[in-house]
C-alpha cells in the first residue's frame, strides 16, 4: 500500500487561544499528538471543539499560543501550506466534479504527474471501497458514500495529520455503526494521527486512543476510553460521559447520603467542606430486592434487553436506574450501586 | 341512474385529474399576470412584427432592405455593440472580485445599500449629475485645470455614455452577482485549500465553474439593460455621431418621420441582435460548464 501518512513524531499545540470578539472560544489548549494516534476531541456544541480542529486546519488564526509539527512552528501557515486533510461535517465535495476528479484535486495542486495522481486515486478509491464510482458526480451518490469520497480526498495527499469535524452526524445510525468501523480501518491502514471531533460519547469512546474532554474552551480531562468512562475526573465531565444522576448531597470521606440514606462511595475529588456531587450511571443503579434505597416509579421505557427507568426516593431525589423486568408506574422497588460506582465530585460548581 | 353507479369508481373527477398536474384553484391567480404579458408583450410585439412587413412604399421587405443599405441607419448596430459589450463586460466582471471582498464583510448591508442608490435614480438624474460634475466647466475639469492640465472631454461623446452605463448598470451586475457568490458554500473553498490550492487555483477551479451558471445569466440581463441604452445617448452621448445608437435610430423614425412601419423594422432588428447574443451566452454557458466540471487541470 503506498498510501501512508508523512513521517511526524509529535504535533504539540501549545496553549492555543481563540477569541471571537469579547467571546473565548479557546482557552489556552494545550495537546501533544502523536503519529499514528487517534485523538477525539469531545464536548456539548459550543465547547470550542470545532474551533479548535478549525485553528489546527489553518482556516481560523489563533490569538494566542502555537501549533508544532516536531521543530516547526505551524500556526502561521496557511492552510494550503499545512497539508493536512480535513473531512468537513457536510462532506464539502467539489460539486462540479467527478469523484475521482474530487479525489485527485489535491494531488493535481501539487501538480504530480498524471499517471501518479491516476495510481493514487484508484488506491485511494478501493480503499474507501468506491473502486466503481468514480466517475460520478458526487450528487449522484448517497451520503455514506460522499462521506468515503471525503475521506479518500482527505488521505490521498498522504497528510501526516487527519482533521475530522463531526463527519458522521449526517448519516442515518447504522451506516454511523458502520462508517465508524471504516474510519478506524483506514486511520489504521495509512498511519496517520487524526483528530477526530464529536459530540457523541458513544462514538468517541470506540474509536479514539485517547479522549479530550473540553468544555467552554477548555480541555476539562484527557485520557484512555477506559479511563474516562470509568473515573471521570471533574463532575461536569462525568454528566457528559453518561453519569446521569448527579445528586447534590452531604459526604464525609468515603460516605455519601442519598435519598436519606448513607452509602460507601468513590471519592474522585476531595470533598472539604461536605456539600458533593454523587454521580451514578443509570446501568451502575439496578433493581435489588435487597437494595438500600427505595424509589417510586414515574417512567420506564423499554430499551431491548433492559428497561430504562426514572424513579424519586421518599426525599424528592430525582434517580435514573435499570431494571430488568417491567415495572409500573407508582410502583415502589429497592435499588443497588456497587460502593466504588459511586463516585463523588467537590459540590462547590 | 345505473350508468353513474356504474361508471363512477373507473372515471376519475376532473378536479382530481387536473390536481395531479398540481392545477386547483390557486393557479387561477396567474390569470391577471398572463392577460397583462399578452396585452402588453406578446400582442404588441405581434402587432410590431407583422407592422415592419407593411412599409409605406415598395414591397415586403423594403423597410429591411432600406436599414441595411443605409450606413446611417445599419451603422447604429455597430454603434450599439460597441458601448453594450465593452459595458456589460466592465460591469460583470468588476463585479466579481469586489462581490469576493464584500461576502466577507460584516456591514454588507450598508454597502448594498449605497449601491442600490443608482438605481433608484434612473439613467436621467445620472445624467444630469455627470453632466454638472464632468462637464466642460465640471468640477473635475475645473479641478484639472487648477493644477495645470487641460481640460478632457468627458461629457457629450462615446466617454459620457459609457460611464453613464457603468454607473447605472453595475449595481446591479454587483447585486446579482453578490447573491450568486453567496450561494456557493464556503466550505468548499476551505476543503480546496486544506488540499493544497492557494487562491488563484481555488478560484479558477472552485468558485468560477460554480459561478458559470450565474455570470452567464448577470451577462445576458447586463446585455440586454445596455442594449436598449436611450436616455443617456442622447444626454450624455453624440446622438448624431458615435454613440447613435439603434434606439435613437428608431424614435427618429417613430417619432421624427411618424414612420411605424420602419420603426417596428428597426425595433425587430434590435429585438434580433440581443436575441442573438443572449442565446450565444447561454450556449457558450454549457460549453464553459463543462468544460470546468471535466477537469482542465494539469
Amino acid at each position: 500500500m503506498s498510501i501512508a501518512a508523512r513521517d511526524f513524531r509529535e504535533l504539540r499545540l501549545d496553549g492555543m487561544c481563540r477569541n471571537f470578539g469579547s467571546l473565548n472560544a479557546l482557552k489556552g489548549v494545550t495537546l501533544n499528538v502523536r503519529r499514528g494516534e487517534f485523538i477525539a476531541l469531545l464536548g456539548p456544541s459550543g465547547c470550542g471543539k470545532s474551533t479548535a480542529l478549525n485553528c489546527l486546519a489553518g482556516l481560523l488564526t489563533l490569538t494566542d499560543g502555537s501549533i508544532w509539527l516536531d521543530q516547526t512552528r505551524i500556526d502561521e501557515l496557511r492552510p494550503e501550506e499545512r497539508g493536512f486533510g480535513m473531512v468537513f461535517q457536510n462532506y464539502a465535495l467539489f460539486p462540479h466534479m467527478t469523484v475521482r476528479k474530487n479525489i485527485g484535486f489535491g494531488l493535481a495542486m501539487q501538480n504530480r504527474p498524471k499517471a501518479e495522481i491516476e495510481r493514487k486515486v484508484d488506491e485511494a478509491l478501493a480503499i474507501v471501497r468506491l473502486t466503481d464510482q468514480g466517475h460520478k458526480l458526487p450528487g449522484q451518490l448517497s451520503g455514506g458514500q460522499q462521506q468515503r469520497v471525503a475521506i479518500a480526498r482527505a488521505i490521498v495527499i498522504e497528510p501526516p495529520l487527519v482533521l475530522m469535524d463531526e463527519p458522521l452526524s449526517n448519516l442515518d445510525a447504522k451506516l454511523r455503526i458502520e462508517m465508524r468501523a471504516e474510519i478506524r480501518r483506514i486511520h489504521e491502514l495509512i498511519g496517520s494521527a487524526t483528530i477526530y471531533v464529536t459530540h457523541d460519547q458513544e462514538e468517541a469512546l470506540s474509536l479514539a486512543d485517547r479522549i479530550v474532554v473540553m468544555r467552554a474552551g477548555e480541555v476539562r480531562q484527557v485520557g484512555a476510553p477506559e479511563e474516562l468512562y470509568a473515573r471521570p475526573a471533574h463532575a461536569d465531565v462525568a454528566e457528559f460521559m453518561g453519569y446521569r444522576n448527579q445528586v447534590r448531597t452531604k459526604a464525609s470521606g468515603a460516605t455519601v447520603s442519598i435519598g436519606g440514606v448513607s452509602l460507601p462511595a468513590n471519592a474522585i475529588e476531595p470533598v472539604s467542606d461536605g456539600d458533593a456531587v454523587a454521580a451514578i450511571r443509570p446501568n451502575d443503579l439496578k433493581v435489588a430486592a435487597d437494595g438500600p434505597l427505595a424509589v417510586t416509579v414515574e417512567s420506564a421505557q423499554y430499551h431491548g434487553q433492559e428497561f430504562y427507568c426514572s424513579g424519586r426516593t421518599a426525599d424528592g431525589t430525582e434517580l435514573y436506574f435499570m431494571s430488568e423486568h417491567r415495572v409500573a408506574k407508582g410502583e415502589t422497588v429497592r435499588l443497588a450501586v456497587a460502593p466504588n460506582r459511586i463516585l463523588v465530585y467537590r459540590g462547590d460548581k | 341512474m345505473s350508468e353513474h353507479t356504474m361508471g363512477a369508481p373507473s372515471r376519475i373527477s376532473l378536479r382530481r385529474r387536473l390536481k395531479l398536474y398540481e392545477i386547483d384553484g390557486v393557479t387561477l391567480l396567474v390569470i391577471p399576470a398572463v392577460l397583462f404579458v399578452l396585452a402588453l408583450f406578446v400582442y404588441p410585439f405581434a402587432y410590431g412584427f407583422v407592422l415592419s412587413f407593411e412599409p409605406k412604399t415598395g414591397g415586403m421587405f423594403a423597410n429591411y432592405i432600406k436599414f441595411f443599405s443605409d450606413p446611417f441607419l445599419y451603422e447604429t448596430i455597430a454603434n450599439t455593440f460597441w458601448l453594450a459589450i465593452p459595458a456589460t463586460l466592465i460591469n460583470v466582471l468588476i463585479s466579481i472580485p469586489i462581490a469576493l471582498r464584500v461576502r466577507r464583510m460584516d456591514r454588507r448591508r450598508l454597502l448594498t445599500t449605497i449601491l442600490v442608490i443608482p438605481i433608484t435614480l434612473g439613467t436621467v438624474l445620472i445624467a444630469e449629475g455627470l453632466l454638472i460634475y464632468l462637464g466642460p466647466q465640471g468640477w473635475f475639469n475645473r479641478t484639472l485645470v487648477l493644477f495645470g492640465f487641460e481640460k478632457v472631454r468627458l461629457v457629450h461623446n462615446y466617454t459620457g455614455v459609457m460611464l453613464s452605463l457603468i454607473l447605472s448598470g453595475f449595481p446591479f451586475a454587483f447585486l446579482l452577482t453578490l447573491s450568486y457568490i453567496t450561494g456557493i458554500d464556503p466550505s468548499l473553498e476551505q476543503a480546496a485549500s486544506t488540499l493544497g490550492a492557494r487562491a488563484r487555483a481555488r478560484f479558477r477551479h472552485i468558485l468560477l465553474p460554480l459561478l458559470a451558471q450565474g455570470l452567464a445569466i448577470n451577462l445576458c440581463l447586463s446585455f440586454v439593460q445596455t442594449f436598449s441604452v436611450f436616455p443617456s445617448a442622447v444626454l450624455l452621448g453624440a446622438p448624431a455621431g458615435a454613440t447613435r445608437v439603434i434606439s435613437i435610430a428608431a424614435y427618429q423614425a417613430a417619432y421624427e418621420q411618424y414612420d411605424t412601419s420602419m420603426a417596428s423594422a428597426i425595433a425587430m432588428i434590435m429585438g434580433f441582435c440581443q436575441l442573438s447574443v443572449v442565446i450565444l451566452i447561454l450556449a457558450s454557458r454549457n460549453f464553459f460548464y463543462r468544460g470546468a466540471a471535466g477537469g482542465g487541470k494539469g
